[in-house]
């Protein structure tokens, strides 16, 4: 009986565990946080040089050429820094509640496959950290834990903004995640696997196989918008709606606990953005020139390009759009994504069965739906306004 | 069958090691004094609960487990706790029931007695039914076709279980709309006349004409 640990999956642990085998596991984890380290120091140098363009500013530009180095310099800075802890606080939970942020964020990018399969020493490995059966799976369950960095951060400072924050963050991310998971549903239908090596071959054949093209865009709108949501980045950033809550759950932290949560939030923008380009852009997908070192070189810097659009996509988010008003939110999670998610999930498996079928289910989802929209907007307005409501339809009194 | 498994190091360590936190966690979501730190008990012993699902090889159950249990069932219990702000350590001088500790000791006594016997005898559980369809893909296709062929009927009962209860959920927490519409009946003549006036058009709905205006 092989030790059946999440490694399993990947095809060097399936052997027999010699010494090169688990040294090249530890290299992959390591080169793995060493990337997502440096990718997040870039990344909000990135976002914060992009944003003062998109608002007519220069931005960070005394640390390092181009201000490179100002994520080092507020680190170093933040280290520094005198660390509070609250007369209310649970002071055990409110310790915890970073780790339990970060770690998660970082959990996730282990499943992503970041290039193709490369030969080293005799040994074939995949360019992924792990490749678990349960694959993509492994992504919705390290989201459902991060709730509870959030949640418990906001709790544990004993203080009333933070609590409203955390509150805010919870309800949200257990909406969005049904959302989420819908849309992932929809790939793995197609593809028949949950590991992402499965799913990133699937869509490698050509670009009319890309996930994005395939499911006909709507999983990927749906799933691109659930996550923005899951990541708590604008315009769905609630929860730490600055001009009402203060900053929202991390409102009591100060020094390298308040910089973990910074850490976190930028870590998992980038896991998403990497699932995003596995999920529906082929993943390390690409034209390749078939030479010695090319040839595996090519796929991963066809993977950071998608990523890195996808980072774009982000920033340019938070700079054009104004953060949505809390049952705006949970409108578009329950009564937008959710049923349209769902409902394209029973279209595809519809068109799985045969073209027939398919329309047929088109077809009805388009009446459901639009019988769903009509329920929805009578709905919306007895609630909002019971004058009109009862004027109109005059069932009442 | 009582003959010895072969153990690997491995899987050794990691069953002591989850087992530990299972226990230590379970104990911990019976003493702690605030309901928060018990909800996060009971986490800790879910994951240690997932490992041993993964060390058994059913990686969709572990998965599952975190996904709902963790991710979901538990988020909710912190959810409430939080709102109805019972996150206060509880007086536990008077038990509730009378006689619950005896009656407890002696529930203790013969769950333990159960578990032992089903982990010597096969008669409910069967010879070798876990961990025997193993492969690369894991147990996820077979569970997955299992569920959905033999398992059918089973399984579509619950789903429709759960949409009742969902369903019974969703009436109970419905707001009255007749009590309500009494309640402010009054105050609707009232909106209704300024309405008809022409008045108090732009005072009920604000956001509304600002934003059509810019």
């Amino acid at each position: 009986m092989t030790p059946a640990l999440l490694v399993s999956g990947d095809p060097v642990a399936l052997g027999r565990a010699t010494i090169v085998v688990v040294a090249i596991v530890v290299v992959k984890a390591l080169l793995a946080f060493g990337m997502l380290m440096t990718a997040v120091a870039l990344m909000i140098w990135f976002e914060r040089k992009l944003i003062s363009d998109m608002q007519n500013r220069v931005g960070p530009n005394r640390a390092g050429p181009f201000g490179l180095l100002q994520t080092m310099a507020d680190g170093i800075k933040l280290m520094f820094k005198e660390d509070l802890l609250p007369e209310g606080a649970d002071r055990a939970t409110f310790r915890l509640a970073p780790f339990l942020s970060t770690v998660p964020a970082f959990l996730s990018f282990a499943i992503v496959p970041v290039g193709g399969v490369v030969h080293l020493f005799g040994y074939t490995t995949e360019l992924q950290v792990a490749d678990p059966p349960i694959g993509i799976l492994f992504l919705l369950a390290m989201s459902g834990v991060a709730v509870y960095g959030l949640m418990l951060a906001g709790w544990s400072s004993g203080s009333k903004y933070p609590l409203l924050g955390s509150v805010r963050a919870s309800a949200q991310m257990v909406s969005y995640e049904a959302a989420m998971g819908l849309s992932v549903a929809a790939v793995v239908l197609v593809t028949g696997s949950l590991s992402t090596r499965a799913i990133v071959q699937a869509q490698a054949a050509h670009i009319w196989d890309w996930n994005l093209v395939r499911l006909a865009v709507i999983p990927f709108v749906i799933f691109l918008a659930a996550a923005t949501a899951e990541l708590n980045r604008p315009p769905f950033d609630l929860v730490e709606g600055d001009s009402e809550l203060v900053g929202g759950f991390n409102t009591e932290y100060s020094s390298m606990r308040f910089g973990l949560f910074y850490l976190a939030e930028f870590m998992s923008t980038i896991t998403m953005s990497a699932v995003i380009v596995t999920l529906f852009l082929g993943g390390p997908d690409g034209p390749v020139i078939h030479l010695p070192l090319l040839n595996w070189l090519m796929p991963i810097g066809w993977f950071f390009l998608k990523t890195l659009a996808f980072l774009f996509f982000y920033v340019w988010l938070r700079a054009a759009l104004p953060r949505l008003r809390y049952d705006q939110l949970m409108d578009l999670g329950w009564k937008v994504l959710i049923p349209a998610a769902l409902g394209w999930l029973i279209v595809i498996a519809g068109f799985r069965v045969g073209r027939v079928t398919g329309l047929v289910t088109f077809a009805v989802a388009i009446v459901v739906g639009a019988g769903m929209a009509r329920a929805f907007a009578v709905g919306q307005v007895r609630n909002r306004d019971p004058a009109t409501s009862s004027s109109t339809s005059g069932d009442f009194r | 069958m009582t003959g010895v498994l072969a153990v690997t190091v491995p899987d050794l360590a990691t069953f002591v090691v989850a087992g530990a936190v299972v226990l230590a966690s379970a104990i911990g979501v019976v003493v702690a004094r605030n309901p928060v730190h018990s909800a996060l008990f009971l986490v800790a012993t879910l994951f240690g609960v997932a490992v041993l699902f993964v060390e058994q090889q059913a990686e969709f159950l572990a998965a599952v487990q975190v996904i709902v249990y963790a991710g979901a069932i538990v988020v909710l219990f912190l959810f409430v706790i939080m709102l109805l702000g019972v996150d206060r350590p509880e007086g536990l001088a008077r038990d509730p029931l009378r006689g619950q500790r005896p009656l407890g000791a002696v529930l203790v006594l013969v769950s333990l007695a159960e578990i032992l016997a089903l982990a010597r005898l096969h008669w409910a559980t069967g010879h070798g039914t876990a961990g025997s369809t193993g492969g690369a893909s894991g147990n996820v296709a077979a569970l997955g076709r299992s569920v959905f062929t033999a398992y059918l009927l089973p399984f579509e009962i619950t789903s429709a279980l759960l949409i009742i209860a969902v369903v019974g959920a969703v009436v109970l927490a419905r707001r009255p709309h007749r009590v309500s519409q009494q309640q402010y009946g009054a105050r609707d003549e009232r909106m209704v006349a300024t309405e008809r006036s022409g008045t108090g058009r732009s005072g009920t709905e604000p956001s509304g004409t600002g934003r059509s205006g810019t």
